[in-house]
């Protein structure tokens, strides 16, 4: 428990960080930054929504800690202000709508990769020097080279363009209404498998390499010599006397990957105009919707932190060690 | 010290030639330096690419090797003018999060206590808060151009290399002879300068490698945005003038191919390199692979047994 509660009070530290800097980058524009946010929007924008803006974001002529105190009791009200480009919408409610899209991206394609990427570095590690060690790992540090959104576009241009298997963008068909149908289910998985494949195919070789550098070294250690010396069926001492050991590291990386991923499947998003928050996100700095573009850091940035922390849940479950410390 | 350059020639020279032995460091080697004689003297044998030379998106000719933009201006020309801007950059930063992070790391590891505590505090927020979403609002916020670029991704790489090397700090700070060098009386820069980075020199450059090949992934995602200098020609740039003229609905595969190519033999290069160079300066590796081929000369299958490095030879 005292482990948890110590995770907890770092990602509190964390959001507050994460607060802080979104406060300060508006003050960092050369200039006043009031102002000088201010001159972009007059003409654009309704008088009284410059003045929800300002209120919003704390830009009055108040001192700066006063500022600050405004902004952070806004901030934990979920009160991020007012989208300027979606005026009068809130900035909460805009992300809101492209929230779901994003997690199911990011989401699916982490998991996906984390098992497809741990049982390969498995296989390759039991058969080492094998084909499956010797083809897999270059090949998917080449992949893995490749920059997400680069394989992305590459994919939509053959398999979606050129071939014809898959739609060209979007989550699912205009003529579908939304609802749990099989007909809409099936066509979102559909509009996805090329978004999720070409991150999983990405980041797989990350989680190959990680799993079997370590599975190499735990195969060599005293428990699984002994395991093996009882005569345990292969299998078994493969997986529950050293898979289960090597996966501790990768589980801990797992949590920085979602991050990793999370920036990858914006980027992901914008090839595919898939309606997420890359999207929304690169919409927001084009239109210079400055409340969006903070709105959707912070959420993203909130989402990343939770997530790390279910994974220090699940870390705890997994290694007796922190859990008998802990206890 | 006088015999110093001299050293360092010899130190080269033991470089150079490990390189090439090493199969995967000379493959890795090979390609950057091919790739640095395009940024060097490329852009001195193309024309100017902003120049528009023909008919918008022309499929490769002999005219034009690798075709024609959206905008009629010559893709092999862009592309050899980018490797300029997008390998300087690239290594620029991935110099200056290294440093950067030893600095933090070092001091960190070195000087314990509760400076550790709120430098390993701050590099750890700075690795949990999502880089991308992050370097986005910053760039949105600065003038766009190479310098905010590098400083957005100096900003949003340098925990990682903190963490690493603040661990690897703590482990040598234990041994013997940091525990002389501090009895005897040694300024603690002189320590840190002398004695602990000399015996991370291998895991220095291994990072540089690292970062770099993050720096020029991340470079060219942020430029495909559109945050960088979109009037300027580099490989992210290229790539957004592609997805901006919608080359993929249009079938004009010629404008994002290529670019797309040369970041990913880039970051190949880079990673073959550092494998390489991990083979190269971990003896455990070098000896295991020595005592297999010695195994399978005389036809017994290598088990996994780890040989035992001797001190000396």
């Amino acid at each position: 428990m005292r482990f948890l509660l110590r995770r907890l009070g770092f990602y509190l530290v964390a959001g507050w960080v994460a607060l802080t800097l979104n406060f300060f980058l508006p003050r960092l524009m050369p200039g006043d930054p009031a102002t000088a946010l201010f001159a972009r929007f007059r003409g654009r924008l309704a008088p009284e929504a410059m003045a929800s803006l300002r209120e919003a974001f704390g830009l009055t002529r108040a001192p700066l800690w006063r500022q600050y105190l405004t902004y952070l009791a806004h901030a934990l009200r979920g009160d991020f202000g007012t989208s300027v480009a979606y005026f009068p919408s809130p900035v909460l409610h805009v992300i809101g709508t492209g929230l779901f899209w994003t997690l199911l991206l990011a989401g699916s394609a982490v998991i996906i990769s984390f098992a497809i990427g741990t049982l390969l570095g498995v296989a390759a590690a039991w058969w080492r020097r094998g084909w499956i060690d010797g083809v897999l790992p270059p090949a998917l540090v080449f992949l893995g080279a490749l920059p997400y959104f680069w394989l992305a576009m590459v994919a939509l241009y053959v398999l979606g363009f050129t071939l014809g298997w898959f739609p060209l963008g979007h989550a699912y068909s205009d003529d579908l209404t939304p609802g749990w149908t099989f007909g809409f289910v099936a066509d979102v998985v559909r509009h996805a498998v090329l978004p999720v494949g070409s991150i999983v195919l990405a980041t797989l070789g990350g989680w190959l390499l990680s799993m079997r550098n370590t599975m190499i070294t735990v195969l060599g250690s005293d428990h699984v010599n002994l395991a093996r010396a009882k005569g345990l069926h292969p299998a078994r001492v493969v997986l529950r006397y050293a898979a289960r050991n090597a996966l501790l590291p990768s589980i801990t990386s797992f949590g920085m990957a979602l991050g990793f991923v999370l920036g990858g499947s914006l980027l992901t998003e914008i090839v595919f105009s898939y309606p997420g928050q890359g999207y929304l996100l690169v919409q927001a700095v084009r239109n210079q919707d400055y409340p969006l573009m903070q709105g959707i850091f912070l959420v993203i940035t909130f989402a990343v932190l939770g997530a790390n922390w279910l994974v220090d849940v699940v870390y705890l479950w997994l290694d007796p060690r922190i859990r008998d410390s802990a206890s | 010290m006088s015999d110093g350059p001299r050293r360092e020639a010899i130190g080269i020279a033991l470089w150079w030639d490990a390189i090439r032995r090493d199969r995967k460091a000379a493959t890795g080697a090979a390609l950057l330096a091919a790739f640095a004689l395009v940024a060097v003297f490329g852009p001195l044998f193309v024309g100017d690419p902003q120049a528009l030379v023909g008919i918008p998106l022309q499929p490769p000719s002999w005219h034009h090797l690798l075709g024609t933009t959206g905008q009629g201006q010559d893709v092999l020309a862009q592309l050899v003018v980018g490797t300029r801007v997008s390998l300087a950059i690239g290594f620029g930063v991935g110099l200056a999060v290294v440093l950067i992070g030893a600095l933090v790391g070092v001091t960190a590891g070195f000087y314990g206590g509760r400076v550790d505590g709120l430098l390993s505090l701050l590099f750890n927020v700075f690795l949990v808060i999502p880089g991308l979403p992050l370097a986005i609002v910053i760039a949105a916020y600065l003038p766009s151009g190479p310098m905010t670029l590098s400083l957005v991704l100096v900003v949003t790489g340098w925990a990682w290399n903190a963490r690493v090397l603040r661990a690897q700090t703590l482990s040598v700070r234990q041994r013997d002879f940091v525990a002389a060098a501090i009895v005897t009386g040694e300024s603690d820069l002189r320590i840190i300068v002398d004695e602990i980075l000399p015996t991370m020199t291998s895991l220095l450059v291994a990072q540089v490698i690292g970062s770099t090949i993050y720096a020029i992934g991340a470079q060219v995602g942020l430029e495909f945005l559109g945050l960088g200098d979109v009037s300027a020609c580099t490989w992210g740039t290229n790539l957004y003038w592609a997805q901006n003229d919608s080359a993929l609905l249009t079938g004009a595969w010629w404008t994002f191919a290529p670019t797309g190519l040369c970041v990913a033999l880039v970051g190949f290069a880079l990673s073959m390199l550092n494998s390489g160079f991990d083979e190269i300066t971990n003896p455990r590796l070098q000896l295991e692979r020595a005592w297999r081929t010695h195994l399978e000369a005389r036809g017994i299958r290598p088990s996994r047994s780890t040989p035992v490095v001797p001190d000396h030879d």
